[in-house]
């Protein structure tokens, strides 16, 4: 142990703690800003500089580790004027249209100057950068003038996505983060996972904000009809102030009903849906000797991160649509027959968890109802301020029930929304339909949890099922290069762009893996609640196929709930 | 802005099949990146998206990151430049000892600006950090040799050596 004394307190603390970690164990909040829990020490910012005694230089607290005896003080008037002095510094390449950006009052740096009283004029003129704001992607808005060069957006898009869209150009004064050679960010190999906004402390990389056309086809008289995904409503709470894995489903339904939907539909319909297709296909994959291993396509930056990287390998993607894909078709075609509403009255919207979704719904083939499958695509974060710009007491409104038809999802659709969801749910469905026997315990826990790639076996009746799950693009990575070297023995692996699932995804508050782990247990606990826990025992499923759909892969499903896929590598050139 | 001086100027293919015999052998060996791009900058006049593209490919890194590299470092360039590239010390020193007498000369003479290229892509002008050649500045580099205790006549004739001739 290592004897320290922090602002006049002694204390010991393992060796190697850094003054940052010994400072949290002393309860005394040093200011970061580069920092983030689950990165990489990057000590670029400067803005958590401590006064040791002996030593002239004030240190980062974030990289330097503490040594026998050293008297450190985190908030001496030398420390609060150079921490204000590189505030300064920061603020004058920052451009300060704070009432106007989408991290007003989530924003890190805006938290750490209000924390420094930056009461005054800053010394320094503002030299803001001279680059235009690129909102070219349908997922991301990048605007420069607000980076302060952290390197948290590089880092995930490196080492947890593998990728690296986006990177550091030039250097010193002149240092932008950037797609290369002034390309627009739709114009790169950019998955649309929305990571790089999961960790931006500032507004330098957001959301790209689609509310206005909501609130336009709300005004327009349309039938603005919405569905709700499985893990918004494990993580909307969180974006309102609530502690991490509150569930607040019947909260949310209230409230898209006080915005003005005319139905809220839930997402955990389709995704059974998708389990009775994607499950029939793995059988008849299985049966048939067809390309295996089948993996699952429920993740559109997923989808095009193989399309990009493996376009000789989309085979193996499963043809069937995402839920949300999924649904709006149904909702243009079944449902627009059902209410005998033509389907150009019909605006579908989806909210989400997930920034990518707002590309997918923009691809040129989701348009099998006739129309664009689905209009409109809201992250959790919009919904967020779509409920506090609507003056909703979120706290005291009542619980609401979805609308039926599309009201009813079983326990297996809302686990799609963690990583090995959709393989549990297939698995509960494809073993019952194989054996013919009830399952006894639905809980597969070889799939759960976040290691980056786990495996199990599955036996069906003497066939024995291998399959892998992977989340994050760096291990799906190891699973591609395994099936293009051809010693890939799995059947059927699930893949998930985001660390942890949807749960994980760009749309939602920002996570920690701590947070993670709440948001999962509360996934799980409510599978465990539902009635139903088989996506074939949900009686609207069954309902849909007799009265519209016929049976799984068949015609007319084939038309509405499958898709293909095209080669995007000349993203790569 | 920008977006034209990077697409101006493609890499002809012949030259992408050399920067893929020099990168494949680095696959999955990123931190041999400076390896790759000093033979690369022999045979290529600028490192452009697609030469990044290829180096990327080969090494199995991404050309973001070939990019960031590139950029970073004042001896590479993403713009094409002459055949040779004339650096100018922008360090105290030369300033001092009349680097800006020597900058007007270039620029006169090669009729172009600091940061710019000839049209024939003989001649480059660029400021580039110290030298460490302070003893006898103010100093110039072109290509790999360098020239100092200078003065606007003994640049002219340094110059004018390399209009005449092919300077190795």
């Amino acid at each position: 142990m290592i004897h320290i004394t922090i602002d006049g307190e002694r204390t010991s603390v393992p060796e190697g703690t850094t003054i940052l970690e010994a400072a949290k164990l002393m309860n005394v909040h040093i200011p970061t800003l580069c920092h983030h829990e689950d990165q990489a020490i990057k000590a670029v910012c400067r803005i958590c500089v401590v006064e040791v005694e002996g030593q002239i230089q004030l240190p980062t607290a974030c990289n330097t580790p503490v040594s026998e005896g050293m008297v450190i003080k985190t908030a001496s008037p030398k420390v609060i004027k150079a921490r204000k002095n590189i505030m300064e510094l920061i603020l004058s390449r920052h451009t300060q249209d704070c009432l106007i950006c989408s991290k007003n009052g989530t924003c890190e740096l805006q938290s750490v100057a209000s924390d420094l009283n930056m009461s005054r004029r800053n010394r320094y003129e503002l030299e803001a950068r001279n680059v235009e704001v690129d909102e070219s992607s349908p997922s991301i808005v990048r605007d420069m003038t607000k980076c302060i060069l952290c390197g948290r957006c590089v880092e995930v898009c490196t080492d947890v996505q593998g990728i690296t869209v986006m990177d550091k150009e030039n250097r010193g004064y002149h240092t932008l983060v950037v797609p290369p050679y002034g390309k627009s960010l739709v114009d790169t190999a950019c998955v649309n996972c929305g990571q790089c906004v999961q960790v931006c402390p500032v507004g330098a990389i957001s959301i790209h904000d689609n509310t206005d056309e909501v609130y336009s086809e709300l005004e327009a008289g349309r039938k603005v009809v919405i569905q709700m995904a499985p893990s918004v409503r494990i993580t909307l709470a969180e974006s309102l102030g609530y502690d991490p894995g509150t569930v607040t489903t019947g909260k949310i339904v209230h409230a898209l009903r006080k915005i003005g939907f005319y139905k809220v539909f839930d997402s955990d319909f389709s995704a059974d849906l998708t389990i009775m297709e994607e499950g029939n296909e793995l059988l008849q994959r299985l049966n048939g000797g067809e390309t295996l291993p089948m993996i699952t396509s429920c993740c559109p930056a997923w989808v095009k991160y193989c399309e990009t990287y493996a376009p000789d390998h989309v085979s193996h993607l499963s043809t069937a649509k995402s839920p949300q894909q999924m649904f709006g078709s149904v909702i243009k075609t079944y449902f627009a027959e059902k209410e005998q509403l033509d389907p150009s009255e019909i605006c579908s919207v989806s909210v989400m968890p997930c920034t990518a979704k707002k590309f997918e719904c923009k691809r040129s083939e989701m348009n099998d109802s006739g129309y664009q499958d689905v209009d409109i695509v809201l992250t959790v974060q919009e919904l967020a301020k779509m409920i506090r710009t609507a003056g909703i007491d979120f706290e005291n409104i009542s619980d609401s029930e979805f609308d039926q038809p599309f009201g009813l999802g079983s326990g297996a659709a809302q686990i799609f929304g963690a990583t090995g969801g959709v393989m549990e749910a297939a698995l509960r469905t494809v073993y019952e339909v194989v054996t013919n026997k009830t399952l006894d315990n639905l809980d597969f826990e070889d799939v759960r949890g976040f290691g980056g790639i786990r495996e199990a076996s599955v036996d069906l009746d003497g066939t024995v099922v291998k399959v892998a799950i992977a989340h994050g693009l760096k291990n799906a990575k190891i699973v591609l290069e395994q099936i293009k070297a051809g010693n890939c023995d799995y059947h059927f692996i699930e893949i998930m762009a985001c660390p942890g699932g949807c749960i994980g995804g760009g749309g939602n508050a920002p996570k920690t893996w701590k947070k993670l782990e709440k948001r999962k247990e509360a996934i799980y606990r409510e599978d465990k609640n539902l009635p139903i826990r088989k996506s074939h025992d949900n009686p609207y499923i069954k309902q849909i196929y007799e009265e519209f759909l016929g049976e799984p892969l068949g015609e007319r499903s084939h038309k509405l709930l499958h898709t293909h896929y095209i080669d995007r590598s000349d993203l790569l050139r | 802005m920008m977006k034209e001086a990077f697409t101006n100027y493609k890499t002809p293919s012949s030259q992408l099949v050399k920067v893929a015999e020099i990168a494949a052998p680095y696959r999955d060996r990123p931190e041999m990146l400076m390896k790759v791009v000093t033979q690369v900058q022999k045979i290529v006049p600028a490192f452009t998206d697609s030469v990044a593209a290829v180096i990327a490919r080969e090494m199995n890194i991404s050309q973001t990151q070939v990019y960031s590299f590139v950029t970073f470092y004042a001896m590479l360039s993403v713009k094409p430049r002459g055949k040779y590239i004339v650096r100018m010390c922008k360090s105290a020193p030369c300033h001092v000892l009349g680097a800006k007498e020597i900058v007007r000369e270039m620029e006169s003479l090669l009729g172009i600006k600091m940061g710019e290229t000839t049209e024939d892509r003989r001649f480059t002008l660029e400021y580039c950090p110290c030298l460490g050649i302070c003893d006898i500045s103010p100093a110039i580099m072109i290509n790999d040799k360098t020239y100092g205790n200078l003065t606007a006549e003994s640049v002219r004739s340094v110059i004018k050596r390399y209009i005449r001739e092919d300077v190795e």
